[in-house]
């Protein structure tokens, strides 16, 4: 029998108003591979967060090994063997690899030493990296190598690992499992955080599972199915949306040469974008994020202008139109950022519809805003799409992410776009919402809309599209039933390579 | 156990610490105010007196009111008007810290109509005036937007450095054009109390009410209905709140800019008016008395709200009235008022916290 590493009994932790975590308790052995698995909101972070020191339980003890466990602060529990590589980055852009390794190190040695570590540690774990190149030039997988690099150096007992997949392609998932179970072998334990049950399943030697903040179950994962282990985690079981068999009509919207130079020194700069989406028609646009995808929406929604023509919608030449006016002709977005560019975070839900509506009965000649009207509309979107608010004045950022995702896709949807383009539909969203989203975006297809949807989760462009294209450095693959594609075709085309199907869907 | 006090963001900004966290910094001024004076008076008893005479007497005692409480508008007036301007601006993030001088560009504007058709008398030739205000201060407030528009350039710096060319515009106007023929050679305009059809009389004897004093009571009005009920007032403050998300609604930047830079310098040069054409009487080098700064401050002691401002408005008229009693009776220092001021802005922006976080004990 393995060692037990980390003990945790009775853990709660509550903020006000919300219980995240209550009296949770678990082991996690020494050469493990823990999935702690929940939806948003789960209590996840919490969780993680008080074992890395970020924050402390109400009650409830830790035991690391045979001692008393209680890390006041992150830097407590790095000391203790304790690693954490975050969903999102800390890295700046404009630094190279070493020079953000060694800001987060207590006592960083000279900076020639340090890349001749990290290209040893770096080699030893199989994970590729210039120590001297710009983190602003990497992508999201070799920026993660950079922070697991920066917890492997601390040499670490417990490496926790917060959905680590979801910025990365196929490929480079496969060279992270490689490592982590490299870790495994070398007797290292990893707290893997994910709600894809598919990898956990995977690698993953244990999970614990959590609903509400409570702990509701454990299994080992090979041995239980993805479904049942789902339903442990929403709590009841759901369906998968359900897809209409739909006729595809006369094109809506046609895109050619889009060529995009991004204004942000770090983004990507689309090239010579062509495609045209019909009635009924779900596009499906893969790639791991960074490979363009803002601006090919900025692009779409308005907020960039391009030449008239490249842009047409129903015969119309609207690439010069700003993002008011595409409304108006049916064109509606939903950017992926929530909060700050789909939605004002310090403004209300009313408000925040008001954004995207700018019809006469909303707002007179005169400018006079009628807060009747829009509040109708407002109750319209909270009550069809879901969304849990106690008021309609609460503000945006007072909502957790589903909820004001339904509130954003809800808005434009609504309005019944004739073309709807939506970046990441589901991302941080709980898996109730996110089969709620993929179905509202499936019958919009099913009533003469055309929909091009944006995503890193391949599972959910499966799930719902028809149609499918990869975006990669600003370049577009073309067009591919989605059909006639498997998971190692697409992963060939977030590489950057063409497939020779003859299975071409517009030609 | 040790406890310790711990700021905890509230998940909604809280109503009733928004409007009581003013009072309280009131409070708090008066309070460290008095130490204060009393320090420098070596007297704790003259420090309550000192209190009271700048904040009390003006308004309630007999012999200060009936010079005190006119001025209390005239002097609150222009603040407010210049201050309902610069809260739309500092609203959508657009910070116009040169309504100084647009106030100053207003007058001079305003004065040199005038002087044009002295020494005929019309009943028209005020309302050309406050045009020829607005238009003056719209133009000062219009070079710094055109600037950041289309050159990208930072609309604090432009506009405070136009305060320093308007000031050298003003003394050269008033030693050169705008110089008073008969004034024996001496700096200044002629004054307007002596060209009726120019002057902007008193509404109400002995009540300090004159037209920049209606037209600032309007502006409140037409701010909080603009903020209320007004897709521009919508506009201006998403992108304030969102910058991103406002362009993504369809908002022009460009178009906000040109509007809250304009708007304000509009109002800022219409208060210029009003007072080189009321209160001050006539252009001359010193006429501007720093209103346009202590509006910013007014602007934020009224968290950038119409009635905030127009009660800010009134409360720094009294420390302005009061402190000159106060000096004058006790013999203060006019630094120490400067510093009363300062206090006030202090305590209100550190209380501030308070509606947007609790405090909460926490134990270790």
């Amino acid at each position: 029998m393995a060692e037990v590493l980390l003990q945790l009994n009775g853990i709660s932790k509550s903020f006000p108003g919300v219980k995240a975590n209550e009296n949770i308790s678990f082991e996690i052995n020494s050469g493990e591979i823990h999935a702690l698995l929940g939806e948003n909101g789960a209590g996840k972070s919490t969780l993680v967060k008080m074992i890395y020191g970020l924050m402390q339980p109400d009650s409830g003890n830790m035991k690391l090994g045979s001692e008393n466990f209680r890390p006041s602060e992150p830097s407590k529990a790095r000391q203790s063997g304790i690693a954490m590589v975050f969903q999102h980055f800390s890295l700046f852009d404009a630094l190279n690899v070493a020079e953000n390794i060694a800001l987060g190190m207590e006592n960083p040695p000279k900076i020639n030493d340090l890349s001749q570590k990290i290209e040893t540690v770096s080699k030893s774990y199989g994970l590729p990296l210039d120590p001297k190149r710009l983190v602003g030039q990497l992508s999201a997988g070799e920026r993660q190598r950079v922070e697991i690099i920066r917890c492997l150096l601390q040499n670490p007992k417990l490496l926790i690992m917060d959905e680590p997949t979801s910025v990365l392609t196929p490929n480079e998932v496969t060279t992270l499992f490689e490592t982590l179970l490299r870790l495994k072998k070398e007797g290292k334990s990893i707290l893997y955080i994910s709600h894809k049950l598919e990898e956990i399943r995977e690698i993953c030697d244990f999970a614990t599972i959590l609903r509400n903040g409570e702990k509701v179950g454990s299994c080992t994962p090979k041995n239980t199915s993805a479904k049942k282990i789902g339903e442990m985690m929403v709590g009841k079981s759901f369906s998968s949306p359900s897809r209409k068999n739909r006729t595809f009509g006369e094109e809506l919207i046609k895109v050619s040469n889009l060529s995009v130079h991004s204004k942000d020194f770090f983004g990507t700069s689309l090239s010579n974008i062509n495609f045209s989406v019909r009635v009924g028609e779900i596009l499906g646009i893969g790639g791991v994020a960074g490979n363009g995808q803002d601006e090919f929406l900025g692009a779409l929604s308005g907020e960039t202008k391009t030449s008239p023509k490249t842009i047409t919608l129903l015969d119309q030449h609207i690439g010069h139109l700003r993002p008011n006016q595409r409304r108006e002709l049916g064109l509606r977005a939903a950017p992926e950022e929530r909060l700050g560019h789909a939605a004002a975070p310090a403004m209300s839900l009313v408000e925040n519809t008001l954004m995207t509506s700018h019809s006469k009965d909303v707002i007179d000649k005169w400018g006079i805003i009628n807060f009747k009207n829009i509040s109708t509309k407002t109750s319209r979107i909270v009550s069809e799409f879901d969304v849990r608010t106690p008021t309609l004045d609460n503000t945006a950022a007072s909502l957790s992410g589903g909820n004001l995702q339904k509130f954003v896709i809800g808005r434009e949807i609504l309005e019944k776009p004739k073309v709807f383009v939506v970046n990441q539909p589901t991302w941080g969203v709980d898996a109730a919402a996110a089969a709620f989203i993929r179905q509202s975006i499936l019958n919009l297809a099913s009533q003469q809309s055309a929909v091009i949807v944006i995503s890193q989760d391949l599972d959910e462009l499966f799930e719902i599209c028809d149609t499918f294209a990869v975006l990669t450095n600003g370049y577009m693959s073309r067009i591919y039933e989605l059909g006639h594609l498997s998971s190692e075709d697409v992963g060939l085309l977030m590489g950057g390579s063409d497939l020779d199907l003859d299975s071409h869907a517009q030609t | 156990m040790i406890a310790m006090l711990r700021l905890e963001k509230r998940r909604n900004v809280s109503r009733a610490w928004a409007v009581t966290t003013p009072l309280i910094a009131v409070f708090l001024t008066m309070l460290f105010g008095g130490i204060m004076f009393g320090l420098l008076l070596d007297e704790f008893a003259s420090a309550f007196s000192a209190i009271k005479l700048i904040f009390w007497d003006p308004l309630f005692d007999e012999s200060f009111a009936s010079y005190a409480r006119p001025q209390l508008l005239v002097k609150a007036g222009p603040i407010i008007l210049i201050a309902i301007g610069l809260s739309i601006g500092f609203k959508a993030g657009i910070w116009n810290i040169g309504a100084e001088g647009q106030y100053i560009l207003g007058a001079i504007f305003g004065a040199s109509v005038a002087l044009s058709f002295y020494p005929q008398e019309s009943i028209f030739i005020f309302p050309i005036m406050v045009l020829a205000g607005a238009v003056g201060g719209f133009i000062w407030g219009l070079i710094p937007a055109l600037l950041k528009v289309y050159f990208k350039t930072n609309e604090i710096l432009v506009s405070l450095m136009l305060v320093y060319v308007a000031e050298n515009i003003l003394a050269s106007v008033s030693q050169g054009l705008l110089r008073n023929p008969d004034g024996m050679g001496f700096p200044g305009s002629r004054n307007f109390k002596d060209y009726p059809s120019a002057f902007n009389e008193e509404i109400i004897i002995n009540s300090g009410m004159h037209w920049g004093v209606i037209t600032a009571f309007i502006s409140v009005i037409l701010a909080y209905f603009l903020f209320l009920k007004h897709q521009k007032g919508y506009e201006i403050r998403i992108s304030g709140e969102a910058p991103k998300a406002a362009y993504f609604a369809g908002i022009n930047p460009s178009k906000t800019i040109i509007f809250c830079l304009g708007t304000s310098g509009l109002l800022a040069g219409m208060a210029g008016l009003f007072e080189v054409a009321g209160p001050a009487g006539q252009i001359t080098i010193s006429f501007n008395s720093g209103y346009g700064f202590t509006a910013i401050i007014v602007a934020f002691l009224g968290r950038l709200n119409p009635i905030g401002i127009l009660l800010a408005g009134l409360l720094m008229a009294l420390t302005y009235i009061g402190g000159e009693i106060a000096q004058l009776m006790l013999g203060l220092p006019g630094a120490s008022i400067q510093l009363l001021q300062g206090m006030l802005l202090f305590f209100l922006l550190a209380t501030d916290i308070f509606t947007n976080y609790r405090l909460k004990f926490r134990s270790l």
